[in-house]
């Protein structure tokens, strides 16, 4: 055997050799990349000096200078052009995660909609899926924005629905105030939570010695929602309401969310739902008909079937797409730049325009969303790996 | 043995009518629409539910609407519906964008010879797809480019030439390598490549010193012709040898020479040539346009640099590997937004000082570079779906690694994934909208800029706008996914076992 190699590899002229020949064009990509890089960077350099500017983060800690119609920690025009990229980072995950909430609760109603064997719903439902997503999502957001809630009345003239008004200026809802011992509250939350894990536990133990079940799904939910509740009544009930007032000429008190975060809200997690529910319905179609059929003839009710064959299986198929359909919603809420929410990228783009330094924010925007959508897809790997079947 | 017992019957029984619940009409509502209760409720529901979205929207669309007027005048009129007047006088705007009206035949001929190209490819019963889709892959950008800039462009033509010229030499230089085989074609080809090399060398050296000899002819440098006519000679050698192999070897190679000699020259005379067309900047340019002339430039763009970093991904090289990972990751990580952003602020200050590009080209450059990672994605599931045995089959019939590619893997993957592509110009075609947000007037940006015309100001103005782009983008996507379906299904039933 070596023999023969020998003789083959002495008759082999180097040039078609693979091992020469994967080194002599790893050879030149790496010359080719540095050659590129290195004339990337004279250019860069040389454009900077031309411009009389300089390559780093110092305008991090300076004062912005402007102000931003909604921001989640405290934020003034003399606060720093680092913190206004902060303020722009927490809206988009504020935005990213109501979206992500939303569009997850329309799209898996309208996908199991476009299941239904009743035909008015179905196609309702795909009507609904094949219009919106042949529709560019910033074209809906324009929409929603300047169609939608733009030609609303005005403060004076809010719709009212029960302490919720709903105007041009956005919506202004009541907020709670939390007071005294509150805290009972977060307590009960935290009981609620270690009683249904513990409930569980003793659910599945019980099942396993005795094969009676329980519902502990319902009964740990309703622990969940009421425990705090209690933690509060128990404690004197010291949450007080804070209503929107309508002032000389506009409403004051309460929460008010802006129109720009309702149309990106709703136009995100209207889009995004029109995927997520092909996601669900491809999910749900894919698990066999052998498998229902066979968990019929095993004596399996209907939604016993439903619950404990087709939606394990169906939702090994849905989470991967789904997760992506979550980063996509991500980075598409950087479209907020359009209608002026202030999230990252437009805050980036705005201090981008008053510093002119387009390299660092781009890096900046780069660095948070390659981070995202990273984290995404660890998070795709880590449950493929967790959920893969285990084949003989 | 007589008949005579009365209940044995005599006569088939007759053929009853099924109930008339369970067929027809009435049949298909029961089992549809009323099963049970509970959805015969969600019937009614949906019914009255459905009724309020079509009587609200015809009602706006079509009954209460505006059909006729000169200007905002005919829209306000109190609950009056959609202002389908604007539209009218909007419309060849948001086709055509600010292009010069007596200039737009142009824009015309490039679509209506776009659609002539495409149609026939679509359609998988016609023949010369291989001829049709290099005419939409090469001639048709170079028409388009020439029609809607107006050509005549202004770049060194003798340098150009001589850079082709020179290039073909060093090329002809490497002739005899393809005719005899790499170990003969060395051989043979010796004397040329060594001509070739000497002359190479003379350029860079000429570059890096100064050499001082006498000037021979005028404006031109000794060193450069010297370099030049050793080159000449190398190629010359090359051409030698070949034609020495005998026309049966030689041919295909040598037409293969001067057809890719020939396009280069062509281009270049094309794209220098002067047909007297006037100069379309492309700030003028809009709407539609617009978004075709992107949309098309990615996804132009991304089929070859896609199949490349898709190889290049499953590529057992770890710096070509690595890279593809690299670049496809990047560009799929960020948003479109950033990268648009990133092409008009950043690209500029990577560019040679005193270079710049206009706005359209920058973005085009960005939703290359994007829509390629996204791509080689596509291209990647298509590769993935070829069964080892293929690759495997080619390499023991001794094919090397880019005719097993170009032979066997890809013309196998390129099928499956016809769908896939089509799906990602849908994406590509949506997107487009973005380069509103950078300032460019795409067939959104253009409806929307139009708003602000005071002469047809009112309520409906917008929702009228809205309206008619939701539906233009919506008949274009719509019509591209069903086409990507019915491609999926005629490829499934081959696949079937």
């Amino acid at each position: 055997m070596s023999a023969f190699d020998e003789t083959r590899t002495s008759r082999i002229p180097f040039w078609n050799d693979p091992r020469t020949r994967s080194i002599a064009v790893q050879l030149i990509m790496v010359v080719a990349l540095a050659a590129v890089g290195y004339e990337l960077y004279v250019n860069a350099s040389a454009n900077l000096a031309k411009l009389g500017k300089t390559f780093g983060f110092d305008f991090w800690d300076k004062s912005a200078g402007f102000d931003i119609s909604q921001s989640l920690i405290p934020y003034t025009s003399s606060s720093s052009y680092g913190t206004a990229i902060i303020v722009g980072f927490l809206n988009t995950l504020l935005i990213a995660g109501f979206g992500i909430l939303f569009a997850t609760v329309i799209g898996f109603t309208v996908g199991i909609m476009r299941l239904s064997k009743n035909w008015l719903i179905s196609r309702i439902a795909t009507v609904y899926v094949e219009t919106i997503r042949n529709i560019p999502l910033l074209l809906q957001i324009f929409i929603w924005y300047g169609a939608v809630l733009k030609p609303l009345p005005g403060p004076k003239q809010a719709i009212n629905v029960g302490g919720f008004y709903l105007s041009n200026r956005g919506l202004n809802m009541p907020s709670p105030i939390f007071e005294g011992a509150a805290w009972m509250g977060l307590v009960g939350l935290a009981g609620g939570i270690v009683g249904a894990i513990l409930l569980r536990r003793w659910a599945r133990a019980r099942q396993l010695a005795t094969g009676e079940a329980f519902p502990y799904i319902s009964v740990g939910l309703a622990l969940v929602v009421f425990t705090p509740f209690l933690g509060l009544v128990l404690a004197g009930w010291p949450v007080a309401w804070e209503v929107p007032v309508m002032g000389a000429f506009q409403l004051s008190g309460g929460v008010t969310v802006n129109p720009e975060f309702i149309a990106l809200l709703i136009a995100l997690s209207v889009y995004t739902a029109s995927f997520i529910a092909e996601i669900v319905r491809a999910g749900i179609q894919a698990v066999s008909h052998g498998q229902t059929e066979a968990a019929g003839a095993l004596g399996l009710r209907q939604t016993l079937i439903t619950r404990l064959v087709t939606i394990p299986q169906a939702m090994r198929i849905i989470i991967p797409p789904l997760a992506s359909q979550y980063l996509n919603l991500t980075k598409n809420s950087s479209l907020a730049v359009a209608i002026a929410y202030p999230d990252l990228v437009a805050m980036g783009g705005t201090v981008l325009n008053q510093t002119g330094k387009a390299i660092e924010i781009v890096l900046i925007w780069m660095i948070v969303y390659l981070t995202l959508s990273l984290l995404t897809s660890s998070f795709m790997n880590w449950y493929n790996s967790r959920m893969k079947l285990v084949e003989r | 043995m007589e008949h005579s017992v009365a209940y044995v019957r005599t006569e088939d029984a007759p053929i009853l009518k099924p109930p008339a619940n369970l067929v027809g009409v009435r049949g298909w509502v029961m089992a549809n629409l009323f099963p049970n209760w509970s959805n015969s409720i969600l019937t009614v529901v949906a019914a009255l539910f459905t009724y309020w979205v079509l009587s609200n929207v015809l009602g706006w669309a079509i009954f209460r609407a505006t059909w006729t007027g000169e200007s905002r005048d005919a829209c306000i009129v109190e609950g009056a519906g959609a202002c389908w007047p604007f539209v009218q006088a909007k419309f060849a705007q948001w086709i055509y964008g600010f292009y010069p009206i007596d200039q737009r035949w142009r824009v015309n001929v490039c679509f209506f010879v776009g659609a002539a190209a495409l149609i026939p490819l679509l359609m998988p019963s016609l023949p010369y797809k291989k001829w049709n889709a290099l005419f939409l892959l090469f001639a048709f950008p170079l028409l388009a480019l020439i029609l809607l800039t107006g050509g005549h462009f202004s770049f060194g033509f003798g340098a150009f030439i001589s850079f082709v010229v020179q290039f073909l030499a060093i090329v002809a230089a490497f002739l005899p390598l393809t005719v005899f085989g790499i170990e003969n074609g060395i051989k043979s080809a010796k004397p040329g490549l060594i001509l070739v090399a000497l002359g190479l060398v003379l350029r860079v050296l000429s570059y890096a010193f100064d050499i001082p000899l006498p000037a021979i002819l005028d404006g031109v440098s000794t060193t450069y012709l010297i370099a030049l006519l050793l080159m000449l000679a190398g190629g010359a050698w090359g051409l030698l040898q070949v034609l020495g192999a005998g026309p049966q070897a030689s041919r295909p190679v040598l037409r293969a020479w001067l057809s890719g000699g020939v396009a280069l020259l062509l281009v270049a005379i094309l794209l220098k040539w002067d047909f007297g067309l006037e100069y379309v900047e492309t700030s003028q340019w809009g709407g539609l346009l617009v978004t075709l002339v992107v949309a098309i430039t990615g996804i132009v763009f991304s089929l070859p640099v896609g199949i490349l970093l898709a190889l290049g991904r499953r590529s057992n090289m770890p710096i070509v590997k690595y890279f593809s990972i690299g670049f496809i990751e990047i560009w799929r990580g960020v948003p479109l937004i950033t990268v648009l952003f990133m092409a008009s602020y950043m690209l500029p200050l990577f560019l040679p000082p005193g270079t710049n590009f206009d706005k359209l080209t920058r973005v085009l450059i960005g939703i290359a570079l994007f829509s390629s990672a996204y791509m080689a994605e596509v291209v990647r599931g298509g590769l993935q779906a070829i069964p080892k045995g293929q690759i495997e089959a080619a390499q023991a019939l001794g094919l090397p690694y880019w005719s097993t590619m170009n032979l066997i893997v890809l013309p196998q993957a390129l099928r499956i994934v016809i769908p896939g592509i089509v799906n990602s110009f849908i994406s590509l075609f949506k997107d487009t909208t973005l380069v509103t947000v950078v300032g460019l007037y795409d067939l959104m940006g253009i409806v929307i800029a139009g708003f602000a015309d005071a002469k047809w100001a009112s309520s409906q103005t917008a929702p009228t706008g809205y309206f008619t782009a939701a539906l233009l983008f919506w008949v274009f996507c719509f019509g591209m996914s069903r086409y990507s379906q019915y491609v999926e299904r005629r490829l499934n039933t081959g696949h079937k076992r």
